[in-house]
């Protein structure tokens, strides 16, 4: 049986596709068969930063409708044999998933795969709840803000009522914080919230933080995973979250500012 | 009573209407085997016979209907009738079930009608749920999870939370309420007028508290004991914040 996650956060612009693209990859350089689905119907972006937009045929709607097998529509990644790529339609609209079709790909898809990474949309409508609703784990892409903080209070919310495990009274789905775009100097400042605070104010294990990297624009510019680039802030902070999340015991990086003395001489620590 | 002298006869009205709220069980059907529920709703009533005398019901079919499973309203309410129940309304049900009940008059209620019920719920699908007995009373609520900004939680009696209340979240009880962790969304005891109700809780940060009505915002709480364990009730109609 595959472990089916979800990349979600309620406020748009995160970071939970790069999210999803990295550990998607990271998962799957482990030697875990990995699947990522963009849920995202209508604008397509996890193909862009997986640098597979000119390799796709069918999409997830295809699929869903009966149009195209899933063998059709999975594209295998480039870098990593055991990573594939299942993209959204950009020409539909997002009534055109339902619960029983997005059920049906997940359920096949759990089949041959380990890892399922869904990239979730923005929001708190159908496109997200779909994309949660068969999840057993969530990673709750956060950043450093207030209208961040609270959104992903609310996505939580959701996923503890209206999720499939909820309905269904069965475990919850076990969630974790990934703090995105994290920039101790801000911090410092005061214009952002700490680690500390998120933590107390969402009371969820912390996966993870990525601090706020130029890198990562040029690495979805390059259509390349930004776990991919290993000399990278984030992509080792990805690496470290796929580490942590696979059981590994990492010591959390890149809360304090890199600059300082210290950091220098241990790597950012 | 009136001192005009003019030749319309007046006449004081004697009657009024009035918006009211009335809190009413409502029997949740999750099967359509009227021998299993006949035989269940006994069972149920045994366990409380006084609690459901005459006791007014609203019959719930949402679940029945989402199943697709029919069942004849005049049957049903015969039933609850039979066992000393006094339907008083169907919710939840088809555009057929709905006539059905008109042509009984029994009154048809709107799904999302802010449920005023206590939930005693009858499972004739699956084997009987033994662990379902305490519905039958309404008894503390206890909850472990979060309650997350947009959520709302509404307790018959006392609602005992043992983890975080965030901002943006609403609880409500008839009872107390207690929160072992922070509160920072609104808290609202007593909400059908019990002013005996209290809050008690161990990190108050709350956008809103009220007891039976009488509330404070967040802008009224004092700093000093913003975040401390305190303990609210009401008194003369003002709530007052002690700390633990
Ligand atoms: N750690 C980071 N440092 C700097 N920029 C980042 C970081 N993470 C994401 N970004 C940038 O933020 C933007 C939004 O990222 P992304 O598309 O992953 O967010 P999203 O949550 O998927 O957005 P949407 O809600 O629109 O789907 C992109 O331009 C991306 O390059
Ligand atoms: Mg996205």
């Amino acid at each position: 049986m595959a472990r089916i996650i979800v990349v979600t956060s309620g406020k748009g612009g995160v970071g939970k596709t790069t999210t999803s693209a990295a550990i998607a990859m990271g998962l799957a350089k482990k030697g875990h068969k990995t699947a990522v689905i963009d849920f995202d119907v209508g604008l397509r972006n996890l193909d862009l930063i997986m640098g597979c937009e000119r390799r796709v045929v069918y999409d997830f709607i295809n699929v869903v409708n009966g149009e195209a097998t899933l063998h059709q529509a999975l594209i295998k990644d480039k870098n990593c044999s055991q990573l594939y790529i299942l993209p959204a339609s950009q020409t539909r609209d997002k009534d055109a998933l339902s619960k029983e079709g997005v059920e049906k790909v997940l359920e096949e898809l759990s089949k041959t795969f380990k890892y399922i990474v869904c990239d979730s949309p923005a929001g708190i409508e159908k496109g997200a709840h779909l994309a949660m609703y068969f999840a057993d784990d969530a990673f709750v892409v956060t950043n450093p803000e207030v209208s961040s903080v609270r959104d992903s209070d609310r996505m939580l919310g959701l996923m503890s009522s209206k999720s499939r495990r909820a309905e269904q009274n069965q475990e919850p789905i076990k969630e974790y914080l990934l703090l995105s775009r994290y920039s101790p100097d801000r911090v410092k400042l005061g214009e952002m919230l700490s680690v500390e605070d998120v933590q107390e104010i969402l009371s969820l294990p912390l996966l993870g933080v990525i601090p706020e990297s130029k890198s990562v624009l040029n690495a979805s510019n390059a259509g390349i995973p930004i776990i991919l680039d290993e000399k990278s802030d984030a992509g080792q902070a990805y690496a470290d979250i796929v580490a942590r999340y696979l059981g590994e015991d990492k010591p959390h990086r890149f809360i304090e500012d890199k600059k300082g003395f210290f950091g220098k001489l241990f790597g950012g620590k | 009573m009136s001192t005009d002298d003019q030749t319309t006869a007046y006449n004081a009205p004697v009657l009024e209407f009035k918006s009211g709220s009335f809190s009413v069980p409502a029997l949740i059907l999750s099967g359509n085997d009227l021998q299993l529920i006949e035989q269940q709703l006994q069972d149920k009533i045994r366990l409380a016979p006084e609690f459901f005398k005459n006791s007014p019901v609203i019959i719930d079919l949402k679940e029945l209907t989402r199943q697709s499973l029919n069942i004849d309203i005049a049957l049903i309410t015969e039933i609850a009738r039979k066992l000393g129940l006094l339907p008083i309304g169907i919710r939840g049900g088809t555009l057929q079930q709905n006539k059905e009940a008109l042509d009984l008059r029994i009154p048809v209620y709107s799904n999302n009608s802010r449920t005023t019920a206590t939930g005693t719920q009858i499972a004739t699908q699956t084997t009987p749920d033994v662990s379902q007995k305490k519905d039958a009373v309404p008894t503390a609520m206890v909850i472990t999870q979060p309650i997350r900004s947009g959520q709302r939680l509404y307790a018959h009696g006392d609602l005992v939370i043992l983890a975080q209340v965030s901002a943006g979240a609403e609880i409500l009880a008839e009872g107390n309420i207690h929160v072992y962790g922070a509160l920072r969304g609104r808290a609202l005891a007593g909400v059908q007028g019990n002013t005996d109700a209290r809050i008690f809780c161990t990190h108050l940060q709350a956008e809103l508290i009220s007891i039976a009505g009488n509330y404070k915002i967040s802008e009224d709480l004092a700093k000093t004991i913003y975040n401390k364990p305190v303990h609210i009730y009401l008194k003369d109609y003002t709530l007052v914040i002690k700390e633990l």
